[in-house]
């Protein structure tokens, strides 16, 4: 589903990324953990050419991004993200957040968007919110409407960066929750998180990412229970 | 005592106002301010789109012309603009004086529009572009749905604010002889030799009109604000 060969990220003199390789296969979920400042969000943000790699090449169902830049806003639709600041436009109601992009990007019909906006409200527990505007709601109920914004374009993949970093901590429940009822419907998910429970349960795979590169991977199991590399056993260590 | 100040106010208003029907040269200025400050404001405001266009997109040429110009018209006195425009770039034409002091402030003031334009631009929180672009949109949709609407609200005010600027600015089209508010003060000082009552009186004038803008100004932020 997507591919990733050799990704090389520099801001000015700084390295960020030092060479990432990996796959991600449709309906898999990946957990990338790691120190802050280890490259994990600016991958992330690769994936989908917010941030355009120095070198190296990203495939999403076989197709090359960087040989497909102009074509980015139709490869993008296939990929949904969700933000730490969740980035709701907040001159619009919920209901008109989650309506923009299918009704301006993919042309479809105003009534034919807003009932699936209503269904997707329904399906992140927010039926009753369709008409306020993001600042009446609370941080998780935010981030449970940009994530309907999201799936609102029927993507792939589904993108979150730190997605509960920024929420008081009762809040963080509610996220997890739908994200996880996601990961069970088969939803393939690359996930940044300092959720080491979350990425535990739910990811069928963690990435550890440590100064610009894949320290280590496995199976939650293997990671989690045994980890081989001293890196991750020191971080581990800190953050469990 | 109090007869005596009556006796010196009726004086002044009959001198400054009455005789000779000077009131008609304040309201024939104040016409001449307003038409000037329209006229200006709107040309400003196209000026002052199309720069911060300039200013904002990634063509190095076009970066440099906006900058050239803001830097330029901000940073040189509006009176000195006025003249060179008036003698050097319009002057042996014959287009109406007030057509050409027009243009001048209009000129002036699209400087300080641009840099409105593109400040409440970038203010908007660029998490938003993101969220944007990563649903697909492209950059003028993500502009025209997203952006836009969202730095409409930082611009209009300070732009109120702008005009008020502007009004107060164009008391300097005097020195090209053109009849406005100012001048007509002047004018009637010359006749009469009371520097204060004609000048305390245009003073008045844009005072009341300015706080009109401001009033404005200040119940537009509130419905702004409203949606937030």
């Amino acid at each position: 589903m997507i591919k990733v060969v050799d990704l090389h990220k520099s801001f000015g003199d700084l390295e960020v990324l030092r060479g990432i390789d990996t796959e991600i296969q449709k309906g898999e979920v990946v957990c990338v953990i790691g120190a802050s400042g280890s490259g994990k969000s600016t991958f992330l943000r690769c994936l989908n050419l917010l941030e355009e790699p120095t070198k190296g090449e990203i495939y999403i169902d076989g197709i090359s991004l960087m040989e497909h830049k102009k074509d980015i806003n139709k490869l993008r639709q296939k990929v949904g993200m969700v933000f730490q600041q969740f980035n709701l436009f907040p001159h619009m109601t919920v209901l008109e957040n989650i309506m923009l992009a299918p009704v301006k990007v993919k042309k479809m019909p105003e009534e034919e968007a807003r009932r699936k906006a209503i269904e997707l409200l329904r399906k992140v527990g927010l039926s009753d919110k369709d008409n306020v505007y993001p600042s009446q709601l609370s941080g998780g109920q935010k981030q449970r409407v940009a994530i309907a914004r999201a799936l609102a374009m029927d993507p792939e993949v589904m993108l979150f960066d730190e997605p509960t970093s920024a929420l008081d901590p009762e809040m963080v429940g509610e996220v997890l929750a739908v994200m996880k009822q996601l990961a069970m419907e088969g939803m393939t998910m690359v996930v940044v998180t300092h959720e080491m429970g979350f990425a535990r349960e739910v990811g069928d795979r963690i990435l550890f990412m440590d100064e610009g590169i894949i320290m280590e991977e496995g199976t939650p199991e293997e990671l989690f229970g045994n980890p081989k590399k001293e890196r991750t056993r020191a971080f581990l260590s800190k953050v469990l | 005592m109090l007869e005596g100040i009556f006796r010196v106010l009726s004086d002044a208003i009959y001198f400054n106002l009455i005789k000779e029907d000077r009131y008609m040269l304040f309201i024939d200025g104040l016409k001449v301010s307003i038409q000037l400050t329209v006229f200006a404001a709107i040309i400003g405001v196209v000026i002052g789109l199309l720069m911060a266009i300039a200013k904002l997109t990634n063509n190095k040429i076009l970066n440099r012309i906006a900058t050239a110009y803001t830097d330029v018209i901000r940073g040189t006195p509006s009176v000195v603009q006025l003249i060179v425009i008036y003698y050097a770039i319009l002057g042996s034409s014959h287009l109406p004086k007030l057509l050409v002091a027009s243009l001048a402030f209009g000129i002036n003031s699209g400087a300080y529009v641009t840099e409105l334009i593109r400040a409440g631009i970038q203010a908007v929180d660029k998490g938003q572009m993101e969220a944007a672009r990563s649903l697909g949109l492209s950059y003028p949709q993500a502009m025209r749905y997203v952006i836009v609407p969202q730095a409409i609200k930082n611009i209009l005010p300070a732009l109120v604010s702008e005009f008020i600027m502007l009004l107060k600015e164009t008391a300097v089209a005097g020195y090209i002889a053109l009849d406005d508010l100012t001048r007509a003060g002047n004018i009637v000082r010359g006749r009469t030799f009371d520097p204060y009552t004609p000048f305390i009186l245009v003073a008045l004038i844009y005072l009341y009109i300015t706080s009109m803008l401001t009033a404005f100004m200040g119940r537009l932020e509130r419905r702004l604000r409203q949606s937030d």
